[in-house]
């Protein structure tokens, strides 16, 4: 694959201000996406990763350095890029079809061309007879693959996914990497995951940042080999290079923990 | 989900249990057996709940009746049931009193009606400018702990006696807390669906129109109904004041003139009637709000 920069920060710093003072949340964060690429950002709490996450999707401008979209400086949310959300926060009072469709009717690109798309995206994500349904009509699981839905609906180049899986059941969260794993493949998008599941982050990514923290920096990166990151997840899960890899980022978190507990805790 | 249920059982069950059918059978039967014995619990409790209202009722009106008759309180203060039921007889037979009921009505629907919509606008302003709200927070607490019946008099001058005044003071009962209440609903609201919408790229326009405003739905047809019963207040009061016609310009005529008949007759119209229109409207949220329903 030609290698070709997607997403880019350069230098990206953010301080939230509120009442009780100035807090740095992240500083000097540089890193580059190439097309098709799945990074997972993982690191303790209070490192970041959500801010990043905020910063990339266009949210708020960071306060320093800069986000690069395809070479270009984000400036706001846009429909290039598309964000997932922990929970799924699906309209009840839209119908399965109406929420997966809001990004479109968002856009004005709600046309029947737009509507049919939505609706093979419904299919293949396994829920072909619940476009009239309502959200409360469906489980946990089914819901968030309504929100996978309305996140590709409006095809973005670059997915960020802020702990999709993380309040879903174990059994429905490793079924839902899976589709989500193997979709995003599919139609070759970028995905930055930010997750608290280590072995998530391995089976799911092609590479893993580890963040630490006060303020949030990037500390280390693992690649992951080809064996384990084009496997799907759940098979990655069993191959026999996985538990290393796990332990290795697992000694790399232990390690800022014992560095850096001594601020105390800051909201992300 | 049920559906499912009561077909899947069929297909599944059935092929494996040997004589399966008639087990099936024998436990739909059972099943709606049991259905059946609940069912006609509740419908006992229910006639006994019903049955003890209707001998409330029959045992207040017969002791008022009788108390009135035999002259153990005093008939010209506190009349009685039949001689009221023959006033309202007159007055509907005669047609006398239906200008009176439509004159009130209509204030009380222009009055909730209306301070349901301009509540709700004004609420929308105050979500739309923050700076407003910040603004205007001192005003409506003073506002809305006031008595707003006391501006009575000032609507009167400044409106002239009449329709328009009583609107008014009807509108200063409802409109202030129908703002804070809808305000309120619309800063509740959960940050995770705006940021969804936000996400999208969508406009303060299209914020309001696809979260804050259906999202807040139940919440502003449940001010509606809460509306009506503080409409009568206003309108009652209103009546008293300056109307020429209504049911409050019934009940403080019939005071004036000692006719204490006309003031409880008048008394029990409005009673029926506000029931039945606080009836229609909670029919009406059932029926707008049907499929809504929060997680």
């Amino acid at each position: 694959m030609k290698q070709e920069t997607v997403l880019e920060l350069r230098q990206l710093t953010h301080v939230y201000v509120n009442d009780k003072g100035a807090s740095l949340a992240i500083e000097h964060i540089n890193l580059k996406v190439e097309r098709g690429e799945f990074v997972s950002l993982v690191g303790p709490s209070g490192c970041g990763k959500t801010t990043v996450l905020s910063l990339l999707a266009g949210l708020f401008p960071p306060t320093k350095g800069q986000v690069l979209l395809n070479g270009d400086q984000v400036s706001g949310p846009s429909s290039k890029v598309g964000y997932m959300l922990q929970q799924d926060y699906l309209f009840p009072w839209r119908s399965i079809k109406e929420n997966a469709a809001i990004g479109l009717e968002i856009n004005d690109r709600k046309t029947e061309k737009g509507l049919q798309y939505v609706d093979e995206l419904l299919e293949e994500l396994g829920l072909p007879d619940s476009a009239r349904k309502y959200p409360q009509e469906l489980s946990g699981g089914m819901r968030q693959r309504v929100a996978l839905a309305r996140t590709l609906a409006t095809e973005p180049e670059v997915l960020l996914l802020d702990e999709p899986f993380s309040a879903l059941d174990l059994h429905i969260k490793l079924q839902l990497e899976d589709l989500v794993h193997q979709t995003l493949k599919r139609l070759g998008k970028t995905a930055v995951l930010v997750t608290h599941d280590l072995a998530e982050a391995v089976a799911m990514s092609d590479r893993v940042i580890v963040l630490g923290r006060n303020p949030g920096y990037i500390r280390s990166e693992l690649a992951i080999p080809d064996e384990i990151r084009l496997a799907s997840p759940m098979t990655a899960r069993k191959l026999s290079g996985f538990q290393g890899l796990f332990e290795r980022l697992w000694t790399e978190l232990d390690r800022d923990d014992n560095e850096g507990g001594s601020t105390g805790g800051r909201s992300q | 989900m049920d559906d499912r249920n009561k077909s899947g059982k069929h297909e599944e069950v059935s092929p494996v249990i040997p004589g399966g059918i008639n087990m099936e059978e024998g436990r739909r039967f059972w099943l709606s057996e049991l259905h059946n014995r609940f069912k006609q619990q509740k419908r006992k409790v229910t006639a006994a709940v019903i049955s003890t209202q209707a001998v409330l009722l029959l045992i207040f009106v017969g002791l008022w009746e009788a108390a009135g008759r035999n002259d153990w309180i005093d008939p010209l203060l506190f009349s009685y049931p039949s001689k009221m039921l023959m006033q309202l007889w007159r007055t509907m037979a005669d047609g006398s009193i239906w200008p009176h009921v439509g004159m009130t009505v209509t204030e009380t629907i222009v009055g909730f009606v209306l301070g349901t919509l301009i509540g709700t606008a004004l609420a929308a302003a105050l979500w739309w400018f923050p700076f407003l709200s910040r603004v205007f927070d001192p005003y409506l607490v003073v506002l809305n702990s006031m008595p707003k019946v006391a501006l009575g008099p000032i609507f009167i001058v400044g409106l002239g006696p009449g329709f328009m005044s009583i609107v008014a003071i009807t509108l200063s009962v409802t409109v202030i807390i129908t703002t804070l209440n809808i305000y309120n609903r619309f800063r509740e609201i959960d940050t995770g669906y705006i940021k969804v919408v936000r996400l999208f790229g969508a406009s303060r326009l299209q914020l309001f129109k696809l979260v804050i405003l259906p999202a807040s739905f139940p919440v502003i047809i449940s001010t509606l109904k809460v509306n009506v019963g503080l409409a009568w207040i206003g309108v009652i009061v209103g009546e008293f004041l300056v109307a020429k016609l209504g049911l409050g310009y019934l009940i403080i005529y019939g005071f004036q003139v000692f006719n204490f008949t006309l003031v409880l007759s008048s008394l029990i119209v409005i009673a029926v009637v506000a029931t039945i229109m606080y009836q229609l409207v909670a029919a009406l949220e059932r029926k707008l709000t049907a499929g809504w329903r929060e997680r």
